[in-house]
């Protein structure tokens, strides 16, 4: 029998109506009023998130061993001509319910630890309001139903995290960041919309089912069709990956997400480590029909720019000393190996290995990712500082922070029974089977992350005792609730076997542990703790020396490769110089000039001649008679000829 | 119709009393010569209309009644004229129409 | 007889209408206007028009001149003399008058006037009445209804204008 799952439209809806109680009237609500309004809404988005989770896999979403696509709702929300609607809708697959859990879940959590660290803020109801917008967007990004739903609620995303990073807008820099998160998304963003409107243009359909089926004409006539070294497919394919890879930090536009880290904490959990920076990673996985059947090229792309970033910024992250930073290039590096499983990856059966692991990890990192940033929420709460440098030996003031953050840091570095294990070693296994150089890109960025994570660790809860002026008190309850409760998800979700419900086909399949890839991945994690252990667990270990040794190194790494740099070169020194500044001479001095000397020209002529209405009346009739009679002359000397 | 005398003769009477008006109405300055000068403008257009009905068209009224018509519209403008007059006169204490000159630039 | 009734009425005519003209004395300027108009009447009087004849000594000569004699006590003295005219203004004028007077005379002496030959049709009191109020071919009954709407606007309009109001 099949279940009705129209009623998961509630789910986003009651988000909306949550974010307009709540922004329209939260300042004549009490602050702890509105949070709770948002607060229960988002549980009771979570409630339903399970039910429909619960439904789906394990009672009746498979018809004859399949996963369906159920279409829950769908509403025409524009027409444009007979053809062509932009529609609104709830789409359900395997791959939506696991995101609608995953943010559900982890929203709910950070729903309920900000009532413990944005205890007494100014604007607590505002960030309650922008929070249920950001779960609104994301829940309706999760479900579009096509392409263009997606883009719209995909900038709405953009829109609520520009308003989350520069929540503290007195602070010049978080304005600044949340400025430059804005503008470099959109500029990706750009990619993605050029990448719509060529898909759409081919196959007149923004639909994802109908983009998906496998005897599509159009799709093929795409393929077929070449521009400028490639299929037309490929190209769109990268052009929407582009705006993936902006929405997820990749290489080389990840750079907004370390300056993000400016916005609240629980903000940098939720929307910067766990689900809206997965949204590109997402939106791949969602047309990844198209990428893998028809554009493997563009499925090179996505894996070899996936493969860079991840190691790229698990090297940067070595010598950070801010922790969220830490954190941040950690997500860059994270979300980089759920490319890199999606570009390894192929359509169908264990050979769309790549795809479940790509989810898999998706979900693995969204709890152990946001529990260790709730977990620097609370370590900042209790320090006041995001340095490294002012921390240690904190294992003793906040006792379950330390647990819970231990289990994280275990579970990102790939140590079983711990999730990270289980869902890194099939990655890892996925990309063995496509390329060696994919595997042993992956397996370095394993050590490299168990390395920075236990640095991190170390640096915090051991090394030196400080002495701290005000003593480090363990987080309110609320705050430690959420990260006990992830910390319970991160230790226990590995074992679900994600590809009997998550694959690229729909079609459920085994899978069982590589052992050499497992040992291979456990032993190189263990080699990189053991190395931060030597180096930071006590005070005035090896580090220093390590930093002599290798300087230029060290230095690159520091200032994370030059990057915005880089970027302001460009954008300062040579966009702004040899574009930007002559066009502005232009249009100040060329086009301003010659309005402003036609009214110059205008004035002047008329102050010459306003003489001429002088009032008087008999001057008037003067000339007036003059003219007839000059008139008259004229006509009867032209008529007597 | 009077014998011996044309159309032509009454044409050049209604004339020179057309520029003698418009003379008047340039050369003059106090507002109620200039309205002299007007009635006079109007009235030799009256003769014109009358001598070229006589004259030309004498089975019809035409120029008959548009004297009528241009007769009843000169008591109008000349009573509109002289409540304007006396109202200027009230505001500047002078009717002479170079004062009345505050509509220039 | 008539010819020479109308050449004195002619005379009379533009000698009044200059002396109105140049006259220095505001309420002599008047009276030879109202002798101007007199002598207009006459001419309608000379071509048997005598219903217009009528009006023209009412309302003219009666109504508009008495109207402008009393503007002329109201505002002015009477024994006032309007101060000279500019010379060069005057010479100014003068001479574009009698360039339009040489050129509409040129005009009219160089054209063949003819009539159309018809016999004269009625123009008695009775004529008119019926041909203002009829609104066939010839009828003027709408110039007509314009003409009552505008001697009454410009009734009101004249007793709003010359009103006193409380402020002045």
């Amino acid at each position: 029998m099949q279940t009705n799952f129209s009623y998961t439209i509630w789910i986003p809806l009651v988000l909306l109506a949550s974010f307009l109680v709540v922004g329209l009237f939260g300042d004549k609500l009490r602050p702890r009023l509105s949070g709770l309004i948002s607060t229960v809404v988002i549980l009771f988005g979570a409630v339903l998130s399970y039910w429909t989770a619960f439904q789906y896999f394990l009672v009746n979403g498979k018809a004859d061993g399949v996963y369906q696509t159920i279409v829950a709702a769908d509403y025409e929300w524009l027409r444009f001509y007979d053809t062509l609607a932009i529609k609104m809708g709830v789409l359900l697959d395997p791959i939506s319910i696991m995101m609608l859990v995953v943010v559900t879940t982890i929203s709910s959590m950070v729903h309920i630890y900000s009532f413990g660290y944005m205890k007494g803020e100014k604007g607590f109801e505002r960030f309650y309001a922008f929070l249920s917008l950001f779960s609104f967007s994301m829940i309706g990004l999760v479900i579009a139903t096509n392409l263009f739903q997606m883009y719209i609620f995909w900038e709405l995303v953009g829109v609520s995290s520009f308003l989350l990073i520069g929540f503290y807008y007195e602070k010049p820099s978080a304005v600044a960041a949340s400025k430059k998160a804005f503008i470099v998304t959109r500029f990706a963003d750009f990619g993605f919309l050029v990448g719509i409107l060529l898909l759409s243009y081919f196959t007149k359909t923004f639909d994802f089912q109908e983009l998906m089926q496998p005897d599509n004409a159009a799709i093929a006539e795409m393929a077929g069709l070449s521009f400028m070294g490639m299929s037309v497919l490929t190209l769109a394919l990268v052009l929407i990956f582009m705006g993936g890879a902006g929405k997820s930090a990749m290489f080389p536009l990840h750079i907004w997400l370390p300056d993000a880290m400016e916005g609240p904490t629980p903000v940098s959990a939720l929307i910067h480590a766990a689900t809206m920076v997965v949204a590109g990673v997402y939106l791949v996985a969602r047309l990844f029909g198209l990428y893998a059947l028809h554009a493997p090229d563009a499925l090179s792309v996505v894996a070899a720019v996936g493969a860079f970033t991840s190691l790229f910024a698990a090297v940067i992250a070595l010598t950070q000393t801010d922790i969220k930073r830490v954190l941040a290039f950690s997500t860059m590096s994270q979300i980089g190996y759920m490319m890199l499983a999606l570009g390894v990856s192929r359509y169908g059966g264990t050979e769309g290995l790549g795809y479940t692991a790509s989810m898999f990890h998706l979900f693995t990192h969204a709890m152990f990712k946001g529990l260790l940033f709730l977990g620097a929420g609370a370590i900042i709460h209790a320090v006041h500082s995001n340095e490294m440098t002012d921390m240690g030996g904190l294992r003793k003031y906040l006792p379950i922070t330390h647990v819970t953050f231990l289990i994280a840091a275990l579970a990102i570095s790939g140590i079983p029974p711990f999730s990270g294990f289980f869902s890194k070693d099939i990655i890892l296994s996925a990309a063995y089977e496509h390329h060696p150089v994919y595997f042993w890109t992956g397996w370095a960025v394993a050590g490299l992350t168990a390395f920075y994570m236990f640095r991190l660790y170390f640096s915090i809860f051991w090394g030196e005792n400080r002495e701290y002026e005000h003593k480090p008190h363990e987080a309110p309850f609320s705050m430690s609730f959420a990260l006990i409760f992830l910390g319970i998800m991160s230790a226990v979700v590995g074992f679900i076997p994600f590809s009997k419900y998550v694959s690229s086909d729909l079609m459920p399949y085994e899978t069982h542990l590589h052992m050499n890839v497992a040992v291979l991945s456990v032993v190189v994690a263990v080699i990189g703790i053991v190395v931060a252990a030597v180096m930071y667990m006590k005070p005035g270990g090896a580090a220093d020396k390590v930093v002599k040794a290798v300087p230029g190194l060290y230095k690159l790494s520091l200032h994370k490769f030059y990057i915005d740099e880089i970027y302001l070169f460009v954008t300062h020194k040579i966009i702004f110089n040899y574009i930007s500044r002559p066009i502005a001479w232009f249009d100040r001095n060329v086009v301003d000039g010659s309005m402003n000397g036609m009214a110059w020209v205008t004035n002047k002529v008329s102050n010459k001649i306003k003489g001429l209405q002088s009032g008087q009346l008999q001057q008037y009739a003067f000339v007036m008679i003059a003219g007839m009679v000059g008139l008259a002359l004229f006509v009867l000397y032209w008529a007597s000829r | 119709m009077i014998e011996g005398i044309g159309v032509t003769d009454f044409i050049v009477v209604a004339t020179i009393m057309f520029f003698v008006g418009v003379y008047g109405f340039i050369v003059r300055k106090n507002l109620i010569t200039i309205l002299m000068s007007v009635e006079l403008i109007l009235n030799s257009v009256n003769i014109n209309f009358v001598a070229f009905n006589k004259y030309l068209y004498p089975d019809l009224l035409q120029g008959y009644m548009i004297s009528l018509f241009v007769i009843g519209i000169a008591a109008a403008e000349a009573a509109v004229a002289i409540a304007i007059i006396l109202n200027v006169y009230r505001k500047l204490q002078g009717i002479d129409v170079e004062h009345v000159d505050t509509m220039k630039y | 007889m008539e010819r020479l009734i109308f050449y004195i009425l002619a005379l009379t005519i533009i000698l009044f209408s200059v002396m109105t003209v140049t006259s220095r004395n505001i309420l002599r300027a008047a009276i030879y206007l109202l002798f101007v108009l007199l002598a207009t009447a006459g001419i309608y009087f000379l071509l048997n028009y005598n219903f217009l004849a009528a009006v023209q000594l009412t309302v003219y000569s009666g109504g508009v001149v008495v109207l402008i004699v009393f503007a002329v006590l109201l505002t002015a003295k009477i024994d006032h003399k309007l101060e000279p005219v500019n010379k060069v203004k005057s010479a100014l004028t003068a001479l574009l008058a009698i360039i339009g007077l040489g050129a509409i005379l040129w005009a009219v002496f160089g054209y063949n006037f003819t009539g159309n030959g018809m016999a004269e049709g009625a123009y008695d009191v009775k004529a008119i009445g019926s041909s203002l109020l009829s609104y066939g071919q010839y009828g003027y009954v709408l110039p007509f209804e314009v003409i009552s709407i505008l001697l009454l606007a410009a009734m009101v309009g004249a007793i709003m204008i010359a009103k006193r109001y409380k402020n002045d």
